[in-house]
């Protein structure tokens, strides 16, 4: 009997192919992710199953957590817009390079005072816990009001848009904050927000 | 593992060579680390666009005069008043004088869910007129937190109730509450 004889086959396989579609779509990810900026206020939003995506222009992000209020906006000609408002109205001046410093923060909790001592410090100072203590938003001292019209100013003027908004809330936070902020916006007819909400499924 | 051939060897004096190179890398780590890099930024990128729930309150502008008091069949309204403690009270009709409850239950889909399911067919079904549908009422306590609140809208929108509105709570909610003891003072 003649002995079948195995041809001895290379167990490599060309990886060429596999490497360039690989690579193909690390770049793509890479190129569209967003790098994550850190928050000065962290906060755990609740989780819905609604998958409403958030716009990406014209926003507001209030923040609400720990019973400090933090404020955001998207885009540096309305950041720089609408601190110009709000020196107007608190009787503040910021110069060009402040101007410029602040149009690159993302979200600030300062009372308008105290906004040339933030904005000298570094972004990696800025962020530490505690050095923010939140906007003012009582009925004595409404900036939080303030800064939401000044930014509704702004973005009205410079895109000829109304401004759309979005609360961020803690999910431990107790409702009469929340209540407050909605309060504050009802008081400028802003009857319709956003609620940031992390994702689940309807199984819970 | 890699054959990356670098040629030479011994000549002894013969005519040097260039052997044939064999070109062929292995890839299997550099592949291995791409597709690594591809699910951490396929994870991050998906998890880092934040979802949102719409919310439209009622406008508090009190100048529609000519509008009206619009009456409402109180076998059409179901209140939830949510409380601590991760619980909430329901009740179906007046407040004085419920139709149904009221009742301390849950969260998920084992507690109000249920509960919301069952009125949105029966308000339909009793009206006949799917214009007609339930009206929930959300009237959240001072001890309740906003978890609490995205939760239950939630829930309103898992079961398509078609009218819903977030009021301000009223004293007579509040004993209710606090007689199911679901708010300290």
């Amino acid at each position: 009997m003649a002995k079948v004889k195995m041809s001895k086959k290379s167990t490599k396989i060309d990886m060429t192919a596999m490497c360039d579609v690989a690579f193909l779509l690390l770049s793509f990810f890479v190129m569209t992710s967003t790098a994550k900026v850190p928050e000065p206020l962290p906060v755990d939003t609740p989780a819905s199953t609604r998958e409403t995506k958030l716009p990406d222009t014209d926003l507001v992000t209030i923040t609400v957590g720990d019973g400090k209020v933090f404020f955001g906006m998207i885009g540096q000609d309305i950041r720089t817009d609408a601190l110009g408002r709000i020196a107007e109205k608190y009787k503040l001046s910021f110069t060009e390079e402040e101007t410029k410093r602040f149009s690159l923060i993302d979200g600030f909790g300062v009372p308008a005072g105290n906004l040339n001592k933030l904005i000298s410090l570094k972004s990696d100072e800025r962020n530490k816990e505690g050095v923010q203590p939140g906007i003012p938003y009582d009925s004595i001292d409404n900036q939080l009001r303030e800064w939401i019209l000044a930014a509704r100013y702004a973005t009205k003027e410079l895109h000829q848009k109304e401004v759309k908004v979005a609360i961020k809330g803690d999910a431990k936070e107790e409702y009469p904050t929340i209540k407050k902020v909605i309060d504050i916006l009802q008081d400028q007819k802003i009857n319709k927000f956003f609620l940031v909400t992390g994702l689940r499924s309807e199984d819970f | 593992m890699a054959e990356l051939n670098t040629g030479g060897g011994d000549s002894k004096g013969k005519k040097v060579r260039s052997k044939k190179q064999d070109a062929g890398v292995d890839l299997t780590a550099m592949v291995d680390l791409a597709f690594l890099l591809i699910t951490f930024f396929m994870l991050t990128t998906s998890l880092s666009k934040p979802q949102s729930m719409n919310l439209a309150m009622p406008d508090k502008t009190k100048e529609q005069v000519d509008e009206p008091n619009l009456d409402v069949a109180d076998d059409r309204t179901m209140t939830i008043l949510l409380g601590e403690k991760n619980k909430m009270v329901w009740y179906y009709g007046l407040p004085n004088s419920p139709l149904e409850g009221p009742t301390v239950v849950g969260y998920g889909k084992n507690g109000i869910r249920k509960e919301l399911l069952s009125k949105t067919k029966s308000v339909v079904e009793k009206y006949g007129d799917p214009k007609k549908g339930l009206i929930v009422l959300v009237k959240a306590s001072n001890k309740s937190t906003y978890r609490n609140l995205v939760d239950i809208l939630d829930e309103i929108a898992i079961t398509k109730v078609p009218t819903y509105a977030i009021v301000d709570i009223t004293p007579e909610d509040k004993a209710m509450l606090e007689k199911e003891n679901l708010l300290t003072k």
